[in-house]
């Protein structure tokens, strides 16, 4: 690619951070109509601008960056490993059709102006957080990401929703103050914040114990892993639909990445097999407790917000696999926890778009009352479906490649318990979407009137379904990018 | 004990008081009034723990600035989701609304 010569200079780090915010600033000044103008364009430059720096990882390995020329200790420095280009691609793949079908889905709500300017704060916050190497950044940009989708989920929607909004602020707050707690304690031993300065000098002893249980358990919180999801599904569930799909898809993963980076990256000489394997049974019971959940729903939104609670305890099963296994069970369990968050991203924003566009045409939020709907809106319903089978994990999916290495690596490892739960999830996973596509092809009742859906809104969730299946065959790349730059 | 060590353990103490009232208590001003404790105990344990030689540290205090901002934002954020909530349905509490 000759073409890509041109950009090898080119400083994509900051821009990645500081686009964002400039778009959120002119919506904000500029007003809706403006806003909603300019969005498509920031939006293909963004992802312009992810595609140019997976390119520069992928040729010239990680980048980093001192802000303002003054380096850490003193300085703010950014970085970027193959990690954080999947990240940051996954982000912008994602928010581009997401973007396209709100600028559609809103034009009929006046009166949501704060989309914009929120959306582009939550995309600068998330792209900072992935770019960040020292700990107290990223706990700032944990509490801008925080705010930003709070500000989203209140958009819209009556008491209930203002109050799930209120109930995921008090969490995500007390979540990072816990983590900040771990920081605290980290400076106050070793007087530094940069990940790779303080790496090495932690070791084994309680008050790093601590620091690390701390801000482990303020990422949980944050992550929504069970028992700690009490307040994803009211959040996830009661906000407009183009909301849901950002906050199920992007935002979830930008705490769980900082976790996998934690562990990863700076815990790794004090985490221990049992703290692993502590997180993967969590997981498990996610994935359990979720999907009976999501089986039980009444409303569309609600059950694809449980499958959410499920689908993040599949990213959890890898902690296990990757503490003290050994090169070969760790390799394939990264790259399967990571190719999980791609495919749930594209797969679970997919969903919230289709089932968005079902309770548009029907003007119900009720799983019985989509009945007919196969021959009314079979572009959106099949994205439902195809969206369904990377969840489930299906052949050729990117779901099925995600839980396919995590299958080897629990076969590695001889942790064999992990195969059964994987399986599990997946068959539970498939009740709870056939019970959908069952009732969505179903006979209409007589009289029944389906409103019309624009083009965009079916399209657009169409195009992220094929995204999450696409996945499946092009996995080599992203895995490549993945396990041959880290650090 | 240093005057450095005790400020870090009265820190811990407001924020395992904070964070206990946030969980039980359920009017929702007492929670917002919880998390903004517990954010003071975590800034007492951040300057004071971080002591160089008897001399105060000053990132710690650059860090707790920040800290300041984004607590008083979320307060504030907080505080008018609270009221929303009040004028909208009469509820002070979360659990009234389910």
């Amino acid at each position: 690619m000759a073409g890509m010569q041109a950009f090898v200079g080119v400083d994509t780090l900051p821009w990645l951070i500081a686009l964002p915010l400039i778009f959120a600033s002119a919506s904000f000044l500029l007003g809706p109509r403006a806003a909603r103008a300019i969005a498509p364009a920031g939006l293909v430059i963004g992802l312009l601008a992810a595609v140019v720096l997976a390119w520069q990882v992928a040729a010239g390995g990680s980048q980093r960056q001192a802000l303002g020329g003054w380096a850490p200790p003193l300085g703010i420095e950014l970085y970027a490993d193959g990690l954080t280009a999947l990240m940051l691609l996954m982000t912008a793949v994602v928010v581009l059709p997401v973007g396209l079908y709100a600028r559609v889905y809103f034009e009929r709500q006046p009166g949501v102006a704060g989309f914009w300017p929120l959306t582009w704060f939550l995309i600068g916050a998330m792209n900072a957080l992935y770019l960040s190497a020292d700990i107290f950044n990223l706990y700032v940009t944990l509490e801008l990401l925080g705010l930003a989708a709070v500000g989203l989920i209140i958009l819209t929607g009556g008491v209930q929703t203002i109050a799930a909004g209120m109930r995921y602020l008090l969490a995500a707050l007390a979540g990072s103050l816990l983590y900040l707690l771990g920081v605290a304690l980290l400076y106050g031993a070793h007087g530094t914040l940069a990940i790779a300065l303080l790496a090495p000098l932690l070791a084994p002893a309680p008050y790093a114990g601590l620091a690390a249980a701390l801000m482990v358990v303020g990422l949980l919180v944050k992550s929504a892993l069970f028992p700690l999801h009490f307040w994803l599904p009211p959040a996830h569930g009661g906000a407009a639909a183009p909301v849901s799909a950002l906050l199920s898809a992007l935002v979830i993963k930008a705490s769980f990445y900082l976790l996998l980076r934690l562990w990863l990256d700076l815990f790794g000489t004090i985490s221990t097999a049992a703290a692993g394997q502590l997180l993967g049974w969590l997981g498990a019971a996610a994935i359990l407790w979720g999907s009976v959940l999501a089986l039980r729903q009444e409303k569309l939104k609600m059950l694809v917000a449980y499958s959410t609670v499920a689908q993040i305890g599949y990213l959890f099963l890898l902690f296990p696999l990757v503490t003290h296994t050994g090169a070969g069970a760790a390799t394939s369990a990264l790259a399967g926890g990571v190719m999980q968050a791609l495919s749930h991203a594209a797969a679970k924003s997919a969903m919230f778009l289709a089932v968005g566009n079902m309770i548009l045409s029907s003007a119900r939020d009720d799983i019985a009352s989509i009945d007919g709907l196969s021959a009314r809106h079979p572009t959106s319903l099949f994205a439902f479906a195809m969206a369904g089978v990377s969840l489930m994990g299906l052949p050729p999916s990117g779901g099925f490649v995600a839980k396919w290495l995590l299958l080897q690596a629990a076969l590695v490892a001889g942790q064999w318990w992990w195969i059964g739960v994987i399986i599990g999830g997946g068959l539970l996973t498939a009740a709870y979407v056939l019970q959908v596509l069952r009732c969505a092809f179903m006979p209409a009742p007589r009289g029944k009137i389906f409103q019309p859906v624009p083009r965009t809104l079916e399209f657009s969730a169409l195009a992220l379904a094929v995204v999450s299946l696409a996945l499946g065959f092009v996995a080599t790349g992203p895995l490549a990018l993945l396990t041959g730059h880290r650090s | 004990m240093s005057g450095g060590l005790l400020y870090a353990f009265t820190g811990a103490s407001l924020v395992a008081l904070g964070l206990y009232a946030l969980i039980v208590y359920a009017h929702l001003l007492r929670k917002i009034l919880a998390f903004n404790v517990m954010g003071s105990g975590v800034f007492l344990v951040l300057v004071g723990l971080a002591q160089r030689a008897g001399a105060a540290d000053p990132v710690p205090q650059a860090m707790v600035l920040t800290g300041i901002v984004v607590a008083v934002s979320a307060t504030a954020l907080a505080l008018a989701l609270m009221r929303r909530l009040f004028t909208d349905s009469g509820a002070t509490t979360l659990d009234e609304t389910d």
